[in-house]
């Protein structure tokens, strides 16, 4: 962006040309200036670390190969520098097929894992938030305590939920266990078995993730106009009916919106699986982002595969809302 | 949580019952960790570890005294809200403007431009942070404060853009049409006129930027390495390290960490949804 919006004069002058057109050369030169510093941050903070990441995962980067020279200290104390030999190289699409024949990594039992954590917390989400919406749209005293109060999950930062319902799980101590025997069933070891533990992190996500739904739904259902309602009650219509062809079609734009940026969430959530599960048992609980984490920052630090990871999750998604939005689009959604 | 009293003439007394139950039920569950966490944190150590359940059992507050007194808690409080508050600031004054000229003209590229907000929506923490890292490494920001505010700004930015648009949008640009006839340019006439309209809308974006980086970990724990820099995120993990994990000091930060933003919260909520779906459904 070259244009920054100091530069206010010395555009635009110049001979006058009147009308229409002008009026628009101005309109939009204000627009761009206007749009610009922001352009320029997301180009600096994240296309640029984009290339850089998608880059990375060509090469065979690691802690250990990445610098260019290798340093060290002769006896007088000052420093001989040498060209690394082991430096990081160009290794095409190695990582790739890596990764993608489980060579290295494992990267399909991770990638069912997302699959199943996305679509299990989106779906008990979108579901639980809208009965909890529908329940809450009607007029009843103490609604509105109600709704403040279900909300609560909402300001509860996910790493502090994500401690609270480890604490809650703890297979010793932890209430669950507790009520379990209380009822008279077993224990479980919530974090010795895959899905005991996937069930586990679903569980403090769903938690976390409802109220959003709830409350957007909520904002959806206010907006559907009373005179439909009374329209299809005059038709003698059931409840059932008033739902299905009045309330779910009222609340597409934001069912729409709120199920794509929730399964973008969901898909990327990464401190509910790092802490509630962590991986156990042995790594089989990962998911994409969390297993990228993993690469990149535990043990020998391999970032390239990292970014091999970070490329295929994004690739997932960009492929995942095109598909979805064209899907709105055949319906005729503008969105 | 009182029970209320039954519902309203329209609603048969089963239904009522069926109405508060269900919402009783869910209330229950919505409260009962935070309620257990808070609870726990009132119980000494030996107690929080046994495996009956009592609601209190000799409470005290020594948990808060040694988290306060005795650990880093106070220097990772103080860390967040320095993080948090720049990353909101930066975030708010770059979109403002921004999500102004999204909202109000058509000019050509602006769908590519909300296309890029949106993408940048979906960028997963796994392939900006390795390079995001390897770029502070490089200049030498590791382990500071501003290695996670310029970090998080790639996250609030095209997040606060994207929902400052849906705030202009529910102010009538008859303003701004009658701004102009009065001859103010478009810069003055959203500095003038539509800006101090668009207030509550800047605070509930301001404040939702501001919890969205008061609870970032990723980065946290990858950028900051000594332990007075560390944020909450990062910090309160050091209490529940895999063997030997210390409850009573956990669930007490935890309860320090949920009061002050769940009291924001509280007075936000009614704005917050208004506007994060207002962004997505006026394409």
């Amino acid at each position: 962006m070259s244009a920054s919006s100091a530069a206010g004069p010395g555009v635009t002058p110049g001979p006058v040309r009147r009308g229409r057109l002008r009026r628009t050369l101005d309109r939009h030169w204000y627009a761009w200036a206007m749009v610009a510093p922001t352009i320029f941050v997301l180009g600096a903070l994240v296309l640029y670390p984009l290339v850089r990441g998608v880059l990375q995962s060509f090469t065979n980067l690691t802690e250990t190969n990445q610098r260019a020279e290798v340093c060290s200290k002769t006896l007088g104390g000052a420093q001989s520098c040498t060209p690394n030999p082991d430096r990081w190289h160009w290794v095409g699409l190695h990582n790739y097929t890596d990764l993608l024949t489980g060579e290295r990594g494992h990267f399909w039992l991770l990638l069912g894992n997302t699959v199943v954590w996305t679509v299990a917390c989106v779906l008990l989400h979108y579901l639980i938030g809208l009965g909890l919406a529908v329940v809450l749209n009607r007029n009843f005293r103490g609604r509105s305590l109600y709704r403040v109060l279900l909300i609560v999950p909402w300001a509860v930062p996910a790493f502090v939920s994500a401690f609270a319902w480890k604490f809650l799980f703890n297979p010793k101590f932890g209430l669950i266990n507790s009520i379990l025997v209380n009822l008279g069933l077993d224990p479980v070891e919530w974090f010795n078995h895959r899905w005991t533990a996937m069930f586990a992190a679903v569980a403090t996500n769903v938690w976390l993730g409802v109220p959003f739904m709830m409350v957007a739904i909520l904002g959806g259902l206010q907006s559907i106009p009373s005179e439909l309602y009374e329209a299809a009650e005059m038709d003698g219509t059931s409840p059932w009916q008033r739902f299905r062809h009045v309330t779910l079609p009222g609340l597409r734009p934001v069912s729409s919106t709120v199920i794509l940026l929730g399964t973008i969430w969901t898909f990327n959530m990464f401190p509910i699986i790092y802490f509630v599960t962590g991986g156990q048992p042995a790594g089989e609980t990962e998911i994409l982002v969390t297993g990228s984490y993993r690469a990149a920052f535990e043990g020998l630090r391999n970032y390239s595969l990292a970014a091999t990871y970070g490329v295929l999750i994004l690739a997932l998604l960009v492929v995942y809302a095109a598909a979805y939005r064209r899907a709105l689009k055949s319906k005729g959604e503008v969105w | 949580m009182t029970r209320k009293p039954r519902g309203r003439d329209q609603r048969s007394p089963l239904a009522s019952i069926g109405l508060h139950a269900t919402l009783l039920t869910a209330t229950t569950i919505a409260l009962f960790p935070v309620v257990w966490v808070f609870l726990a944190s009132l119980k000494p150590q030996d107690a929080i570890q046994s495996s009956e359940i009592r609601l209190f059992d000799h409470p005290t507050l020594e948990n808060y005294r040694r988290v306060l007194f005795e650990t880093s808690f106070p220097s990772w409080f103080l860390n967040s809200v320095v993080v948090a508050f720049f990353t909101m600031v930066i975030g708010i004054s770059m979109s403002a403007t921004a999500g102004y000229a999204l909202s109000r003209f058509n000019f050509p590229g602006k769908r590519s431009v909300m296309w890029l907000f949106l993408i940048t929506q979906m960028f997963p923490v796994a392939i900006l942070i390795v390079p995001i890292y390897t770029i502070m490494a490089n200049l030498g920001l590791i382990d500071t404060k501003a290695s996670l505010v310029i970090a998080y700004c790639s996250v609030a930015v095209p997040f606060c853009t994207w929902m400052l648009r849906g705030y202009f949008d529910t102010i009538p640009a008859e303003l701004d049409d009658a701004a102009a006839l009065d001859g103010l340019g478009p810069f003055k006439t959203f500095w003038y006129v539509v800006l101090p309209l668009a207030r509550p809308g800047l605070a509930v974006t301001a404040f939702y930027t501001f919890l969205t980086a008061w609870g970032e970990v990723a980065y946290a724990i990858a950028f900051i390495l000594s332990d007075k820099n560390l944020t909450l995120g990062a910090g309160l993990q050091q209490f529940v390290p895999r063997f030997n994990p210390q409850w009573d000091l956990l669930t007490a930060g935890a309860v320090l960490i949920m009061l002050p933003a769940s009291l924001v919260f509280y007075f936000a909520q009614k704005h917050l949804v208004a506007g994060l779906t207002a962004g997505g459904t006026k394409g």
